[in-house]
């Protein structure tokens, strides 16, 4: 299996040489609109084969297709949240090649005059940030899907798929490691669920990426021969692909061999890449600017009522966590994953006030119970305003930590508000100084004679009565008012 | 002007199969069709924008509403063959769709 790191020693005519891996994305995010691109049929996930079909969809003659005006709204809108110039004049072309899940015979998409260009994405990196150049955002049709058959030596098409809207993400080449890849496509996977525009879910092939790899001598600036591993649908394949590769070039430069410029298909089974077809031979698409289409005039208004539409991005909600609420920022970066999580904080949060607690009750004790449960935070029985009762309970020292660890099991169990379970049970902690008190006396009371002995001195004998006044209140007793309120009364006794 | 080889390379890429008189006669055409155009580059357009589409409409939207879909059968019956709710055609070995 393929170790690769992304450096490594060679010695070449007794010059030791070190190689750094130069690698671009280029990323297809599936949009969540309800309908296709440039047609009403619904884009809906896993229903029948050809069941999402219409006349432009088919590519049939004279259907005519007309934009999702949804569509350009979500590419603005990652745009300006990929810090990327939007282009005012915009114009779609015809990509033209012959695949059977492409009934038209070209593909829609944009090409000299992608929608946004010139942006970057900040990704945290192993608690650094690392800026990555982004070269364009385009918008695009899907292609069907074929599944082939070789018993019957025939390909079976399903064109649910073509024509959902794309969002294509190039980036420059600037990322230098598998990981650094797999952090950026995280990162990005993060802003479009946070803006709303894709569900970002790779199972379902809602964001797929094409990687463009090539080692250099480190201190070169030149960039070496390049491939590209296609139609990666994992975090963990993207990175298992990209290390084989690096792997594989490495091998061949050290052997004094070239690299081939290809395209190259990465098997999950056997985790190797193999070359799909030389870019030699790569089709003349014969791009033109689709005359069906008329072109798109942006103007400076419609940014501006995009921009003050958009959600707060992860990276300033994660620094309000930090500067706002004095939370770590380990702890603004879980919370920050997705925008369900920091809504939720921050219901909790608005009810019990209390930053610190709410994050450590939501990421250790919800977090937990419902990854145990196997729900998502969506389907979590216990509400954030429940949340931020417990929280509050346990703020203003009404029930323990430890009772309050019952109360939430029975809250996640069966939904119901804290405040009514400790009602119920009775758990309500002791906190009133002279209620503690009317307990730590009669304690005394009971036990004459070491009582005697701790006034007269023999303080080891606090702890027994710690211990006895927690007894009698079953626990409910708040344990440092306990302590207090004992060392005084020995305290006056002993005068 | 084209050669005989370019002509042969965009009857490939247009999936025609053209018999060697066909693409002889087509060559001569194209050829002529392209003198023409020669002519015309040397005119000069650099003031001039170049126009992609006729009718100077800009900003064609629709709202992301569903419609009613065609039947199944429908798009099978336009198909050359079908296998249940699919469309058939022969097997296409290159796996290398687009996205």
């Amino acid at each position: 299996m393929a170790q690769a790191p992304s450096r490594n020693g060679k010695s070449l005519n007794g010059v030791v040489m070190e190689f750094e891996a130069v690698i671009g994305l280029e990323t297809h995010v599936q949009l969540c609109t309800k309908t296709k691109i440039f047609c009403s049929s619904s884009t809906e996930f896993g229903a029948e084969p050809n069941q999402h079909i219409d006349p432009v969809t088919l590519g049939l003659p004279g259907s005519l297709p007309v934009l999702n005006r949804q569509v350009l709204e979500n590419a603005i809108m990652l745009g300006l949240a990929m810090n990327c110039e939007i282009r005012r004049y915009n114009r779609f072309a015809r990509k033209h090649y012959f695949y059977p899940d492409l009934p038209k015979g070209y593909q829609i998409s944009q090409y000299e005059e992608p929608i946004c260009e010139r942006g970057h994405l900040n990704v945290p990196m192993d608690g650094a940030i690392r800026t990555i150049g982004i070269t364009r955002i385009h918008m695009e049709e899907d292609a069907g899907k074929n599944i082939h058959d070789s018993r019957t030596h025939s390909s079976l098409i399903d064109l649910n798929r073509a024509g959902v809207a794309l969002l294509e993400i190039v980036t420059q080449p600037d990322l230098r490691s598998p990981a650094e890849a797999s952090a950026y496509l995280r990162t990005l996977r993060q802003i479009v669920r946070f803006l709303g525009v894709s569900d970002g879910n790779m199972e379902e092939g809602s964001l797929r990426c094409d990687a463009n790899i090539s080692l250099r001598p480190v201190g070169q600036v030149k960039f070496g021969t390049r491939t590209e591993i296609k139609n990666l649908n994992s975090f963990k394949f993207v990175e298992r692909a990209l290390e084989y590769e690096i792997a594989r070039q490495m091998s061949l430069l050290k052997s004094g061999k070239s690299i081939v410029q290809e395209t190259m298909l990465f098997d999950s089974a056997t985790g190797a890449t193999r070359s799909l077809r030389s870019k030699e031979e790569s089709a003349d698409y014969r791009y033109f600017p689709d005359p069906d289409l008329p072109p798109l005039v942006i103007e400076e208004a419609y940014i501006r009522s995009i921009q003050e539409r958009m959600p707060t991005l992860p990276e300033q909600r994660s620094k309000e966590l930090v500067d706002g609420y004095g939370l770590t920022a380990y702890d603004a970066q879980v919370l920050t994953v997705e925008r369900m999580n920091i809504d939720f904080f921050e219901e909790v949060f608005k009810v019990c006030q209390n930053a610190k607690l709410a994050c450590s009750w939501l990421t250790s004790e919800l977090f937990g119970a419902l990854n145990t449960a196997g729900l998502d935070l969506k389907r979590s029985p216990v509400s954030a305003r429940n949340l931020g009762e417990l929280v509050k309970l346990i703020d203003s020292e009404a029930i323990s930590g430890k009772m309050a660890k019952t109360v939430f099991e029975e809250m996640f169990a069966t939904g119901k508000a804290p405040g009514e379970i400790v009602a119920a049970r009775g758990l309500k902690q002791l906190t009133n100084d002279d209620d503690i008190a009317k307990v730590v006396e009669s304690v005394f009371a009971n036990n004459a004679k070491q009582l005697a002995d701790y006034v007269g001195g023999n303080d080891r004998l606090h702890a027994f009565f710690v211990g006895q006044v927690m007894k009698s209140t079953q626990g409910t007793a708040n344990p440092k008012k306990v302590n207090d309120i004992i060392l005084s009364l020995i305290k006056k006794r002993r005068g | 002007m084209i050669s005989n080889e370019d002509v042969k390379k965009l009857a490939l890429l247009a999936r025609l199969n053209l018999s060697e008189p066909e693409a002889q006669r087509l060559h001569k055409d194209l050829n002529s069709i392209l003198g023409y155009m020669e002519r015309l580059q040397k005119v000069d357009v650099s003031k001039v924008d170049p126009m992609s589409h006729v009718h100077g409409a800009t900003n064609v939207f629709r709202e992301d509403e569903l419609k009613p879909s065609l039947p199944v059968e429908a798009a099978l019956e336009l198909a050359p063959d079908h296998s249940g709710r699919f469309i058939r055609v022969p097997i296409v070995i290159d796996q290398g769709g687009e996205n």
